[in-house]
């Protein structure tokens, strides 16, 4: 398995990404491909899991547009993120946030790390 | 088929330009060949391989023997490819990856990993017995019925039944060569491939 798992490695981008954690707030700069251009469509929102290693590592981030809750899941290695902008560490206490989905208004805020 | 010897690493997923592949890794040669086998002297025309080493003290008398008249180091396996350019391939030559090209079809031979006994639902796609309404029990994964009835007054040879699975040499045709990793040995080959993992594959074009 060792070989693989260096080879795995090797593929894995290792670049500008910044170190982001479940309860991070995020923007990632997503490559959208319309006919022949291609344009940068920013999404913002919050972090709520990390999953899995390796090649298949995604990320899941949710954020409540007018109302409606919208989740999108990205894998780390994807082409199609061109830069992650981290904006706000937040203070949670648990890796996965899945109970965001069940809050909503001033309950389903995320504390600032950096804030007393 | 002009083909090569490897070992599968396991399968992992790689980006081609913004789409994930599935991809089965393999370490492919270098293979050495051991033996041209000719119309003349054998009757039939083939290459044959050798992959991995082997202590020559772990090697049998008439084995060396084959690989000293070649030159060759002992291989751990031996296979015949048929399809080679006779003219090109001589005892003593190494193959490595390079024999394949990126985008190429290749079919990929190999032991498949044994299930053990497995029924007949799974061992040849059979649908099973119906429901489990109508007083029927324990029906759901059998057979259904294996023959006629007096006549002929015996199951006929080939039935397909229930018994052990897999453990047998499979081949998968069509897969594509998506990566190729000279430096390293490395091919990435679209898709499953038969076998677990480290076991001896042959790639073939």
């Amino acid at each position: 398995m060792n070989k693989l798992t260096e080879l795995v490695a090797d593929q894995v981008r290792k670049d500008e990404l910044p170190n982001f954690k479940a309860g991070d707030r995020i923007r990632v700069h997503v490559r959208v491909i319309e006919g022949d251009k291609e344009r940068i469509q920013p999404f913002e929102g919050d972090v709520i899991a990390i999953k899995a290693s390796g090649m298949g590592r995604t990320f899941t981030m949710r954020k409540v547009t007018s109302g409606v809750g919208v989740e999108r899941i990205f894998p780390f290695n994807s082409p199609k993120i061109a830069k992650i902008e981290l904006l706000r560490e937040g203070k949670v206490r648990r890796a996965k946030l899945y109970y965001l989905r069940k809050l909503s208004g001033k309950a389903a805020r995320i504390k600032d790390k950096n804030q007393r | 088929m002009p083909g090569l010897l490897g070992k599968k690493l396991g399968m992992t997923s790689i980006y081609v330009g913004d789409r994930v592949v599935p991809v089965t890794v393999v370490e492919a040669g270098p293979c050495k060949v051991v033996d041209v086998k000719t119309k003349d002297k054998d009757g039939y025309e083939a290459v044959q391989l050798g992959y991995g080493s082997k202590k020559e003290k772990n090697v049998n008398k008439p084995m060396l023997g084959h690989f000293r008249k070649n030159n060759v180091e002992p291989a751990a396996v031996l296979r015949e490819f048929k399809g080679f350019d006779l003219a090109e391939v001589k005892a003593g030559d190494t193959l490595t990856v390079e024999v394949f090209e990126i985008g190429e079809m290749v079919s990929v031979s190999s032991n498949s990993k044994g299930k053990g006994f497995q029924g007949v639902m799974r061992r040849h796609g059979f649908g099973g017995v119906g429901g489990t309404t109508h007083g029927q029990s324990n029906r759901l994964r059998a057979p259904g019925s294996i023959g006629q009835s007096s006549d002929p007054s015996r199951v006929l040879k080939g039935t397909r039944m229930a018994g052990r699975m897999g453990g047998k040499r499979v081949t998968t045709k069509g897969l594509r060569i998506i990566r190729i990793d000279p430096d390293k040995n490395i091919l990435m080959i679209k898709g499953a491939i038969p076998g677990s993992i480290n076991s001896i594959v042959e790639i073939k074009k």
